[in-house]
């Protein structure tokens, strides 16, 4: 009887330890990542873009208000990327907890050095972000500003795990530089070699390994890529000797394989968000071998064949 | 000068740590740490590198900016060194004070400003456009060009308490008559306690799915029929407040109770004055042939017009999600003669929407939404007499032959009327939609219609008055296509069948073309 009781005050204390987790929604799989190595298990994270998916047009799902009224925390990218979706659902979360302003508000931007931050607004530019292109989370120095950030903000609203958040993303940035060194070295043959994007979503990623992303299959950002276009980038390809075309898992792969087609280029499947394409599913860290290996591999191929 | 000493000690340091350590051994741990370390500080002068060009960019954009010469760069956004700086507190906004002005333009204005212009061309086999085929006071009024709507929102965060909304409309009807009006203007809660929130303002009662939207929003060129018809061509707003609550179900499910005055004419159903308003169905004999003459004021609480709505939504798998909701309108009306009795409307909807959208969506396409609402009125009308209102020898006045041409007297009496929409639309790839939507409305017979009434001519009888036009059974079927060369702008093609019992068929096409500037409104579900 005795341990029957010991045993139900056991698994009462469970639950509402298991209650008491920090409740954390991340708009993107790239941050919800970085979120989970900091977080561990003493956090309950839920996501709200799918890997797979356009994070510029992710659905205003009426469920994703009820998950953000139960947020303690909302880490989002602060860089415009999900203005198109993101304000609404927060106007109906009627959370203080993450209001603007408030510390469970996490702009993740946040001690990032933004790149391609327009000088003027104009839309005849294309789809621009006001505070600059939104996707740095691909430079991987960027992703410790984060995990860093994260932790603090972790450890200010739930004080009581503060040396387990703050232990979790110095580990992280140790494991990223250890990690960093590896990438830097698979990808140091190639400085300076011409990458062919899709959409402008690499730009850090260009930026931190030295690569030169100048050719995109978009004539303008958001823009769907027209005829005169493709044959003028199939020209520059030609030109420079790019051998390599990147492609998001929700753009056009046809697009890619035909300009692919016409220069010998190698089209290569990349993404964002852990889980976006076959290998990246164990996180920030493995979504970044997967990158490094991928394009090293095809910029190899490309370089042998000229 | 401080660039070049960045680069000097990213280049200078690795090399220092190594010839330091060179001669002392060769442990390949202690190389990797090492390494490590130098990797480390090299990422760290870039990051300072990159943090001081951004600086600069920042300062050299506010220099540039016309006005924007105060700002420099907040702390946190000049990117401290992500290996020894302390970590960047979390967002902590400069604290408002209403002596901040108002400032309009860039990221950091105090308040969003948007402006979408809609206008559409074509033309109709159908005589009466506005008012007749098409019942929205946005629709196409004519043949040749409509002004739709220029409509001009405001929106920002007041305060740290409040948020506030307006959106200004500016229209020419068929006449060429300019007019304007407030389509909304309102404040709401943030955050009170409890899952409430409380809006305030001029508002749009929050009944069905395509009532408390925008011209712009809309997947078709205009107005579906059950709204124009049973809640008025304006839709149904008015000054009020609503209070809404996030019920803590898994699901999401909302419910809003609204209050707000049942009178004017974005009320046409209630003390709306029966649908007389711009772009209403006014032709000939008013609404249950009887002038909206009894009105009231507000006397009580039940003077007012009630609007309750529940809605709920479901998530069936990852791609597809399900909203359901029902909502009332409850209020008094005018619709009958002074002293002609307390009557009042109740209106009844129920929706549905069912969106499909894929995982890989690319820019939001495809998709395919399916969206239907139903309606149903009950109006009470009161007596009316039309011996106030003329003899039998003048001209427009409802005369009965039961009782020798003189002019009618209506009876009392509770009018049915209900109608439903439901339109496909299919996003088939990025950019470009196309949909089809079908409108039916009917109403029961009332008993003032089966009288065999007539409509003096002037000379002592009169023809026929029939069917009352404004409740009269038809239908529409309406596909289109839509090419969306960005989120900003769209052009649109509509052929409208219309089939109206008394009148006939009709055949319309419109082409509408529309563009957004400034701030542009997230897409809600």
């Amino acid at each position: 009887m005795k341990r029957t009781l010991t045993l139900l005050v056991l698994a009462l204390t469970a639950m509402l330890t298991a209650q008491a987790k920090l409740n954390v929604v991340a708009t993107t799989p790239d941050i919800a990542s970085i979120a989970e190595v900091v977080g561990g298990d003493q956090i309950s994270l839920t996501t709200l873009a799918r890997p797979t998916e356009d994070p510029h047009f992710v659905d205003a799902k009426p469920s994703f208000m009820a998950k953000l009224n139960r947020a303690d925390v909302l880490l989002h990218g602060g860089a415009e990327l999900e203005s198109g979706w993101l304000p609404p659902l927060l106007q109906g979360s009627r959370n203080g907890k993450i209001a603007r302003g408030a510390p469970g508000d996490v702009r993740c931007n946040e001690g990032v050095a933004m790149l391609e931050v327009p000088v003027a607004l104009d839309r005849s530019r294309g789809d621009i972000h006001a505070t600059g292109n939104p996707h740095f989370l691909m430079d991987p120095v960027n992703a410790q500003v984060v995990a860093r950030h994260i932790a603090t903000v972790f450890a200010q609203v739930d004080a009581s795990h503060a040396e387990d958040y703050q232990a979790n993303a110095r580990r992280f940035v140790d494991d990223l530089n250890a990690r960093m060194a590896v990438w830097n070295k698979a990808l140091a043959p190639f400085k300076g070699a011409h990458l062919v994007a899709y959409h402008n979503s690499w730009p850090y990623f260009a930026s931190r390994f030295e690569l030169q992303l100048d050719l995109f299959l978009e004539p303008k950002p958001g823009l769907p890529p027209s005829p005169a276009h493709l044959a003028a980038v199939i020209a520059r390809m030609k030109e420079e000797g790019a051998r390599v075309i990147i492609v998001d898992p929700y753009l056009s792969r046809k697009t890619a394989e035909r300009v692919a087609g016409e220069t010998g280029a190698t089209v290569v499947d990349v993404t964002q968000f852990p889980g976006g394409v076959k290998g990246t599913e164990g996180g920030y860290i493995a979504t970044m071998d997967y990158l490094v290996k991928s394009v090293a591999d095809a910029l190899g191929r490309g370089s042998s064949t000229r | 000068m401080k660039r070049i000493l960045i680069y000097l000690l990213a280049i200078s340091y690795p090399a220092a740590v190594w010839a330091e350590t060179n001669g002392k051994s060769n442990d390949l741990s202690e190389l990797k740490e090492q390494l490590r370390q130098a990797n480390e500080a090299f990422e760290r002068a870039m990051q300072q590198h990159q943090a001081a060009v951004t600086t600069i960019q920042q300062r050299i954009q506010a220099l540039e900016s016309p006005g924007g010469t105060s700002h420099p760069p907040a702390v946190a956004e000049a990117a401290p060194s992500p290996a020894t700086a302390p970590v960047p507190p979390p967002s902590q906004p400069k604290t408002w004070s209403p002596a901040d002005p108002i400032r309009i333009g860039g990221a950091q204005a105090y308040m969003d400003v948007g402006l979408v212009g809609t206008f559409a061309a074509g033309g109709s086999t159908a005589d009466d456009i506005e008012g007749g085929t098409e019942l929205g006071g946005h629709d196409p009024n004519q043949r040749g060009f409509t002004v739709q709507g220029v409509e001009a929102t405001f929106t920002g965060a007041v305060d740290p308490y409040l948020r506030g909304l307006a959106t200004l409309n500016f229209s020419v009807d068929a006449e060429g008559e300019s007019f304007f009006e407030m389509e909304e203007g309102w404040m709401e809660t943030v955050s009170l306690p409890a899952n409430l929130k409380l809006r305030g303002g001029q508002i749009y009662s929050e009944f069905g799915r395509h009532n408390p939207t925008h011209l712009h929003t809309w997947d078709f060129v205009d107005t579906p029929l059950v709204n124009g018809r049973l809640l008025g061509p304006d839709g149904l707003r008015n000054p009020g407040a609503h209070l809404a609550w996030l019920a803590p179900t898994p699901f999401y499910t909302e419910l809003i109770f609204g209050v707000q005055n049942s009178q004017g004419e974005t009320a046409a159903s209630f003390r709306g004055g029966g649908g007389h308003t711009h772009g209403g169905e006014e032709e000939g004999l008013p609404f249950a042939y009887r002038h909206a003459d009894n009105d009231r004021g507000v006397a009580t609480f039940s003077d007012l017009l009630l609007t309750p709505r529940l809605v709920s939504s479901f998530e069936l798998s990852d791609e597809i999600t399900l909203l359901l909701g029902a909502s009332a309108a409850f209020g008094p009306n005018s619709i009958g003669a002074e002293g002609g009795g307390d009557t009042r409307t109740e209106i009844y909807g129920a929706d549905l929407t069912f969106k499909w959208k894929p995982v890989d969506h690319h820019g939001g396409f495809p998709f395919v939404k399916w969206q239907t609402e139903g309606l149903w009125r009950r109006t009470g009308v009161g007596a009316f007499d039309w011996s106030a209102e003329g003899t039998q020898n003048d001209p427009g006045v409802l005369l009965d032959p039961a009782t020798a041409n003189a002019p009618a007297i209506l009876d009392r009496e509770t009018l049915s009327d209900y109608g439903f929409y439901t339109q496909l639309v299919y996003g088939f790839r990025k950019g470009w939609t196309t949909g089809l939507r079908l409108d039916w409305l009917d109403g029961q017979t009332g008993e003032y219609e089966e009288q065999g009434l007539l409509v003096a001519d002037g000379s002592g009888g009169g023809a026929p008055a029939g069917n009352d036009l404004l409740r009269d059974a038809r239908w529409r079927l309406s596909p289109n296509l839509t090419w969306y060369p960005t989120e900003f702008s769209k052009v649109r093609l509509q052929y409208n069948y219309d089939d109206r019992r008394d009148i006939g068929i009709d055949h319309s096409v419109w082409l509408q073309f529309e563009f957004l500037l400034g701030a542009h409104a997230a897409h809600k579900f």
